[in-house]
């Protein structure tokens, strides 16, 4: 049994260690917003946070987790970056077929937590491993800064 | 609690999609109960759009909702349900064609919920196809009537059974926000109240459409009612769908195209914790397993011989020796005007050949369908763009009727013509006949890159004559595969491709001799689908680079001489002034920077595209700037217009800047997004669209970024280097000098 804090809450599964937190998610939890996109943190999809930092979970082995805290799309909005983003997604109608929108989300939420009032640049380091194949990037760049000025 | 007792779920654990979704929602300890309530009620319903009605004490005739026609159902307590004949792929279908149904209903827009279409290729075809299918960019453009007379009809009926109820004329009726209005007297009714009277009563024949000048809806943004469930992981797609007691599988076929499984090993395979089955069918190996991880874990442990068959030694030049060869062919005539070949001789001669690689769709979410075959029937849940065919397709390998054969759409992750196909499909039924149970069949990006349906090579060979300045003469011929020979073999008439030849034959210029011919061209081995941009892809790529490359030839600035060939063509004439000038064309730009203009008609819009690119003296690219002006005849939600050709020329210079798919020894060789490589936001440029106010019918916007992007690219690629690319994608040892072009 592996013991995972998610959302803040304690959560107990039957999973080999060096599975991979994404299936864990998924396919034990039903935490489905978390997302496969392409199982070599090429793309971003899958991204959780950890103690508060953006990680691909599709090759972060759940053995390795231990104490630390993950935190996914479904329970992001509790966080005060979290919620700002999420409304400025929907305030600047970011999202098109959606699917990667649950990582991007993910990775501007931290970004915009320990940098308020991020530049171009900090956002082009923070986004860059987030692909999205709609082309929603001149969205996300100033739902970002929208949600930082919020 | 705002909404009636009629609930509409577009998934399990979503919030229903209604039109005030942006307004303060429902409370949430309601939405609980009423998901609660489908759990126990409807016991699985993976990600079902459901209707439920709560019990009452009335009887079943006064309980009927109304039902007027395939796209509106309203029950007694005012609800507006309006049924989606197309899908939600992320181009804002959902909310543009509820929009339109409201617009003409006089529904309360707050109050409307949505819900995805069942499988019927009668009841939900699309007008252009016969068939229910959502593709060409044209869910807008083609269904706009239809529905407009639907909604129309059923409030015509709503201001009877009001007229009737209130004893005077249906003419001193008006209606709005969901409610008939009296106003002499001042007697209002909601609609809900005034279905059992509408049950008897039925359209009367040419019932008028409202004129544009009174729309309230249609031409004003409204919020997409698709996306709040969308960012905060509640949508279900079909990856999503998880029917108790799901098992996980994935699969893996013979990486040469046509080949067959000869043996398979499966001790390894077995010791994977949580792996369940290995099956074993003609063209491919899938491993079940309690998860997607052991699925994935078991199939790599699998030693499997593969019998290669006769493409495994297949490259890409035989692809292109190939093509190259069939292009010098005479194709079928697609469109003569004048004598093209004899007014060749009357002016100075250029040609040239451009060429287009196969393309992979990438969609974000991998192919996946999850299927649980009974005694008794067969669940289908998929993300599919033609839901009917999916349907069929289960049938056929299930053996069942079609009736026993439920097929559950979803919002989609990303279609771009891939899940046009149902192959996915037919390999997870295959699955679940092994399976005791449902299943969910998940590609790797590996396998979905690997065994898709490929965006065609295309050589489109062009030539012209000038004289005065102007196009005398012009032959365009396509070169390539047709995919609607395959796809739609009906409409593949007498050796002509009209999606290959689409918008090469309608091209905008002003020229009076002019041939287009088709020489159809399968490519060995490799199959081919439609891609997002479908046929304009590589005619706006072909032609337009093929405009520059005649101006430049009698030194003419590429915007006036589009101009000069513009008369017949005002709309898009207008879109290019107002390019020029968003532009700045013409205006100072730093070294090794160039502006390339790029005009299209497709899918029944009009549009003018400038892009600014600057190149290293690496040859890498930097695209700065993109401006791109759009005429698409009325605009149902600007807001979404303008998102698409953001989203879509984004979608253009990722394949012109990267898109490259590959053969070698009979396979793939591309297989992630290592190497097949997506533009990401720190590559993306400033995009400005301006939209032009148009009386005219609307036009189609799903692709038509994707397809303005490449040219304009390549030609500004021009304007900086001097350096001509006729292949993409951007060779940046061409761009360089490293390279002869």
């Amino acid at each position: 049994m592996v013991s995972l804090r998610i959302n803040g809450e304690t959560r107990e599964i039957d999973a080999p260690p060096d599975m991979p937190l994404l299936w864990a998610l998924r396919d034990l939890l039903g935490l489905t917003g978390t997302k496969f996109g392409c199982g070599m943190a090429l793309c971003g999809a899958c991204t959780v946070h950890l103690d508060g930092a953006p990680v691909r979970s599709c090759l972060l082995p759940v053995g390795s987790v231990g104490e630390r805290q993950i935190t996914t799309i479904e329970g992001i909005g509790t966080s005060p970056a979290g919620a700002k983003i999420q409304k400025a997604w929907l305030d600047l109608e970011v999202v098109q077929c959606g699917y990667c929108q649950s990582g991007q989300i993910m990775s501007a939420a931290a970004l915009l937590a320990r940098n308020p009032h991020p530049e171009d640049a900090d956002i082009d380091a923070a986004m860059a491993g987030n692909i999205c194949r709609c082309g929603t990037y001149v969205r996300i760049r100033e739902a970002i800064k929208h949600a930082a000025r919020a | 609690m705002r909404r009636a007792l009629d609930v509409l779920m577009l998934d399990e654990g979503a919030r229903p999609l209604q039109g005030g979704d942006r307004a303060p929602g429902p409370p949430e300890g309601a939405a609980l109960s009423r998901r609660d309530f489908l759990h126990a009620g409807i016991a699985m319903s993976g990600a079902l759009v459901v209707g439920f009605c709560v019990p009452d004490a009335l009887g079943a005739a006064e309980r009927a909702p109304y039902a007027p026609n395939a796209f509106i159902r309203i029950d007694r307590h005012g609800s507006v349900t309006l049924i989606m004949p197309q899908v939600e792929m992320g181009q804002g279908i959902y909310t543009a064609v509820a929009m339109i149904l409201a617009e003409e209903l006089d529904a309360d827009w707050s109050q409307v919920a949505l819900e995805h279409a069942p499988p019927d290729d009668k009841l939900y075809a699309n007008p252009v196809f016969g068939l229910q299918v959502t593709g060409n960019s044209n869910s807008v453009r083609s269904f706009w009537v239809p529905l407009r007379k639907a909604a129309a009809g059923t409030r015509s009926v709503l201001v009877q059974s009001a007229a009737q109820l209130w004893k005077v004329p249906p003419g001193d009726i008006r209606t709005e926000n969901g409610e008939a209005i009296h106003a002499a007297s001042g007697r209002r009714a909601a609609y809900g109240a005034l279905i059992a009277r509408a049950q008897g009563l039925s359209p009367p024949a040419n019932v008028p459409l409202k004129d544009p000048k009174d729309f309230k809806l249609i031409g004003v943004t409204q919020r997409r009612l698709d996306t709040p469930g969308k960012v905060n992981g509640k949508v279900v797609y079909a990856i999503d769908v998880m029917p108790p007691g799901v098992k996980f599988a994935t699969l893996a076929s013979c990486p040469v195209f046509g080949g067959k499984v000869k043996h398979v090993d499966d001790a390894r395979a077995k010791q994977v914790p949580g792996f369940r089955q290995v099956i074993v069918k003609d063209n491919f190996v899938a491993v079940v397993g309690d998860h997607m991880w052991a699925a994935k874990q078991g199939l790599e442990a699998l030693d499997i011989a593969w019998d290669e068959g006769p493409n495994a030694a297949v490259s890409d030049d035989d692809v292109w020796n190939q093509l190259r060869a069939a292009s010098r062919k005479d194709g079928a005539i697609a469109k003569t005007v004048g004598d093209a070949d004899g007014a060749m001789s009357r002016g100075k001669v250029v040609e040239a050949a451009y060429e287009l690689p196969f393309l992979a769709h990438a969609t974000m979410e991998p192919m996946n369908c999850t299927v649980h075959l009974t005694p008794n029937g067969c669940d289908v849940w998929t993300g599919s763009q033609v839901l009917a065919r999916a349907q069929a397709t289960a049938a056929k390998v299930a053996g069942l009727p079609l009736d026993k054969v439920q097929a559950h759409n979803h919002l989609i992750g990303g279609g771009f013509g891939r899940r046009l196909e149902t192959d996915m499909v037919a390999s997870a039924v295959q699955i679940a006949q092994a399976v005791d149970g449902p299943v969910k069949v998940v590609w790797t990006r590996e396998e979905d890159m690997r065994h898709d349906v490929y965006r065609p090579v295309y050589r489109d060979v062009l030539s012209a004559a000038l004289s005065g300045g102007r196009i005398v003469a012009w032959k365009h011929r396509v070169a390539g595969s047709s995919v609607i020979a395959r796809w739609l073999p009906p409409a593949f008439q007498k050796g002509i491709d009209i999606d290959a030849v689409d918008s090469a034959v309608d091209m905008p210029y002003d020229i009076p001799n002019f041939r287009v011919d088709y020489v159809r061209d399968e490519p060995p081995a490799v199959p081919t689908g439609f891609w997002r941009g479908v046929g304009p892809n590589n005619n706006a790529f072909a032609i337009e680079s093929f405009m520059d490359e005649l101006a430049g030839k009698i030194g003419k600035d590429p915007v006036a001489f589009r101009r000069d060939h513009l008369d017949k063509s005002p709309r898009l004439k207008a879109a290019l002034e107002l390019a020029a000038q968003k532009s700045g064309w013409g205006s100072p730009l730093p070294a090794r920077t160039g502006r390339g203009i790029a005009l299209q008609v497709a899918f029944g819009s009009f549009i003018a595209t400038v892009a600014e690119a600057e190149v290293d003296t690496g040859g890498e690219v930097r695209v700065r700037r993109m401006v791109c002006i759009v005429d698409t005849g009325i605009i149902v939600n600007p807001d979404t217009v303008i998102a698409q050709l953001q989203g879509g020329l984004i979608f253009g210079l990722t394949a012109a800047l990267y898109g490259k798919i590959t053969i070698a020894k009979g396979r793939v060789q591309q297989g992630n997004f290592n190497d097949y490589r997506m533009m990401r936001i720190n590559e993306a440029p400033a995009i400005e669209v301006h939209l032009i106010k148009s009386g005219e019918a609307p036009g189609g916007i799903g692709e038509t970024g994707a397809t303005a992007a490449p040219p304009a690219l390549c030609n500004a690629l021009y304007a900086a280097t001097g350096v001509r690319l006729r292949r993409l994608p951007v060779d940046r040892d061409i761009l360089s000098g490293r390279k002869a072009t």
